[in-house]
């Protein structure tokens, strides 16, 4: 089989989001309630 | 850590139905490659987690209303919805999405090397330099195609999906990429050595 020269060392696969941007995501999804009126959708942030 | 084990339909079924650690098991099993693909084409830290926090805003509304019908795909559905706020932000900003090398970001400043010395690392970066310059000589569809496989690591399945074509032209444009690759490495008479 053919030498493969690219590896997957080269990926960025180490780079991850920043921690506050999970845990903004994760505050958010705590935080957000949506509810269904008809056919209108409400949603309400919790403080 | 059970959560870790469960497919994604379950824990996306489980989030649906109040399961908040759900969407924790989700996001930490797929932001490597959520986040790595946004950063691929923006190139920008910060613009990168804008977009991956504005991607998930989505997904949870959608899935918080119970509007979300794609049960098994999830990841593909997260990766569209990036896709296609990536290129919401390239219209608004009226540019290129496939800038890679830029003074500020260097793909080789997130290379590990495991050969210690100086020599090697030379070698190896002048390879990986040639090697990226003959990337960019193949034309875009299958530039994409080999960039999404072999630097993102993605499924030929998900490529199919994110670039609107079937899993087979995803993998002849792999082929052709390959042996188009081979072709101007002999006709130039490149060698790569590591």
């Amino acid at each position: 089989m053919a030498k493969l020269y690219s590896k997957k060392k080269l990926a960025p696969q180490m780079i991850l989001p920043k921690k506050e941007t999970i845990s903004f995501l994760l505050n958010y999804s705590k935080a957000l309630s949506t509810y269904k009126v008809g056919n209108v959708s409400i949603e309400i942030i919790a403080n | 850590m059970a959560n870790l084990v469960l497919p994604d339909a379950v824990l996306v079924k489980n989030y649906i139905s109040g399961d908040e650690s759900a969407l924790a098991s989700l996001i930490e099993r797929h932001q490597s490659k959520i986040y790595g693909f946004i950063y691929s084409k923006v190139n920008d830290r910060d613009l990168s987690d804008d977009i991956f926090q504005d991607t998930f805003i989505k997904v949870i509304k959608t899935l918080k209303t119970k509007s979300y019908n794609e049960e098994g795909k999830f990841l593909p559905w997260v990766m569209r919805i990036a896709h296609n706020l990536v290129v919401d932000h390239f219209r608004k900003a009226k540019k290129m999405p496939f800038q890679r090398e830029t003074e500020e970001y260097s793909i080789f400043n997130y290379m590990t090397d495991n050969a210690p010395t100086i020599e090697s690392q030379m070698i190896t970066e002048q390879v990986e330099v040639d090697l990226t310059r003959l990337l960019d000589e193949l034309p875009d569809d299958q530039k994409e195609v080999l960039v999404m496989r072999m630097y993102q690591d993605l499924s030929f399945k998900e490529i199919a999906e994110l670039t609107g074509v079937s899993i087979n032209t995803a993998l002849g444009r792999m082929r052709y990429a390959l042996l188009n690759l081979r072709k101007i490495i002999e006709k130039n008479q490149i060698i790569l050595t590591n």
